[in-house]
């Protein structure tokens, strides 16, 4: 505190800083919040407020990367013991194995990237703060689906880099069906994260437990580590309604006869995009009743 | 033949109801620009449900409300521009810097030249040696500075404010609201203040509404108020009101 301050009485504790007349609402100007460059400011508003954290905090960066090294390392070992012992092609059963862990593991970190920053948000008790500022709800999913993308490469990446050192396993070899591959990956985390978040909107963070295990839940179902004939025949229907399901039947036709399925590929892309639209609706749905029933104002705990 | 401005708020008949419980009743008032205008009433009065759906944080069961011009129901965003709200009882992310957040809000506010507009803040609310400092480990005082600071950023047209000094101490609330009445006179913004502070009131705010049980049960200038309650401060007038005192006055 200024010693003016401390001196007491009105004319001495007069603030220091008081605002001059010419530097008040007439001085810099405020930008126009309607137009294109302002919704991308405000995207990258709320970005910043996230990337800020991981700046500062080695163990935020190091939990981004951590859960996908260990699974590779189990996969790894594990899918290179029993190629051996059942004496199959080693390359290809842990080319397989090793991609449906790197491929799966997209969808969980795109999921929480997502929804884990959104949680952030609700920890912080920050969601009044930033639903009073002009940034419109599809700004603030236009933010998390970034903060999912660049959490998804920091967590992917080291282990895709790690089954090459460890295992001589290169994921690339895929060919450039991959990025379509992680693509829809990406767009599935989205949409289960986006119906957690409706979750969380309408349930507060006592939601947060499922939003940590819905993705994971899902992987018994979404044929990762073994073909849909492996399943029941009465369970087959509801595992191709998962875009993931359709992602790794793929991924096992390229790395095990070295063909594109295409008629997948189309199968995951459509039913993302029902699931995206059906998870925006949810989402919107339950973000208009936030604001009728007040959640907005106290979400928490 | 000139135009009247549009008012910065007008309120219409608003209410909300959540279930069983009316939380704001029929509530119609006007603040004109430039004005400070007190919103008083005790715990429950409905004075902070209020301020929620004068932000669009809250929609309301029925009413109509228009903030510089704009239909809150159909074009809130291009109010929220303009406004800006600050209370103690809403933190800012406590693991960011105090500049930092500062820039988070230059963002989402659109604010040019943010950096120039953060220093100049820091300068008037002394903010400087705090601005690398974690939100969340300055002092009641500090963190009431920096909310004001977050609230100004994009020198809002319409200011609300709920409870400004609360867990203040009289020195620093002090400063607090003289800073305030400076700035609300240099700078022309529209002030609604919730407090329950009277003696703040009176000092702020050239009118009041008064609240209780979710509706507005009087309204005035402060020395209105005083004269019709003949009473000496507003802290007796907020007590006659919510003890039901003012059949007996009338």
């Amino acid at each position: 505190m200024t010693a003016s301050r401390k001196a007491g009485g009105f004319a001495t504790s007069t603030p220091t800083g008081v605002p001059p007349a010419s530097r008040a609402l007439r001085g810099t100007p405020v930008g126009d919040a309607t137009r294109g460059p302002a919704s991308a400011r405000r995207i990258w508003g709320l970005m910043y407020r996230h990337l800020t954290l991981y700046r500062r905090s080695w163990p935020r960066l190091v939990d981004l990367a951590y859960w996908p090294i260990l699974q590779m390392t189990i996969w790894g070992f594990t899918s290179r013991y029993f190629a051996q012992r059942v004496g199959s092609d080693v390359t290809v059963t842990v080319g397989v194995l090793l991609g449906g862990v790197l491929l799966w593991e997209t969808v969980l970190r795109s999921h929480l990237g997502f929804a884990a920053t959104f949680l952030e948000e609700v920890w912080s008790r920050n969601l009044g703060h930033i639903f009073i500022s002009p940034l419109r709800p599809w700004e603030m999913l236009a933010a998390l689906v970034a903060m999912s993308i660049i959490r998804t490469a920091c967590g992917v990446l080291p282990a895709a880099v790690l089954a090459g050192l460890l295992y001589h396993f290169n994921i690339l070899s895929v060919g450039p069906v991959l990025a379509l591959f992680m693509l829809n990956l990406m767009i599935m985390g989205w949409w289960i994260a986006l119906a957690c978040t409706s979750l969380i909107l309408s349930q507060g963070g006592g939601a947060e437990a499922l939003v940590w295990s819905l993705a994971a839940g899902l992987a018994p179902f979404a044929a990762v580590y073994y073909p849909v004939a492996a399943m029941p025949h009465w369970l087959q229907p509801f595992v191709l309604a998962l875009p993931a399901a359709h992602v790794f039947e793929g991924l096992r036709a390229a790395i095990g006869h070295g063909i594109i399925r295409w008629d997948h590929l189309a199968w995951a892309a459509g039913l993302n995009a029902l699931w995206t639209a059906a998870s925006l609706l949810l989402f919107w749905k339950q973000f208009q009743a936030s604001r009728r029933n007040g959640a907005l104002m106290n979400i928490g705990e | 033949m000139v135009s009247a401005p549009q008012p910065a708020i007008h309120v219409e008949s608003l209410t909300k109801r959540y279930r069983e419980t009316l939380a704001v009743n029929d509530v119609s008032f006007t603040v004109r620009r430039g004005e400070t205008v007190g919103l008083l009433g005790g715990n429950g009065a409905g004075k902070t449900t209020t301020i929620a759906m004068l932000l669009g944080l809250l929609m309301p069961t029925s009413g109509r409300i228009v903030v510089l011009g704009h239909d809150m129901a159909k074009d809130r965003f291009a109010a929220l521009a303009q406004m800006n709200f600050s209370s103690p009882y809403v933190a800012l992310p406590q693991k960011l810097t105090v500049v930092e957040n500062l820039r988070v809000y230059a963002h989402l506010y659109n604010v040019r030249h943010a950096e120039r507009r953060i220093r100049q803040l820091a300068d008037e609310l002394e903010l400087q040696n705090l601005l690398d400092r974690p939100a969340g480990r300055l002092s009641a005082g500090q963190k009431t500075r920096v909310a004001l600071a977050k609230s100004l950023i994009n020198r809002p047209e319409l200011l609300l404010l709920d409870d400004p000094t609360s867990s203040l101490d009289p020195d620093t609330g002090d400063w607090v609201r003289t800073w305030l009445e400076h700035y609300r006179a240099e700078s022309g913004c529209t002030v609604l203040l919730a407090s329950h502070n009277m003696a703040e009131v009176e000092r702020l705010c050239s009118h009041v509404l008064m609240m209780k049980a979710g509706r507005i049960v009087d309204r005035g200038t402060p020395d209105e108020l005083l004269a019709r309650y003949n009473r000496v401060d507003l802290e007796e007038v907020f007590l006659d009101i919510a003890r039901d005192r003012q059949a007996e006055i009338a």
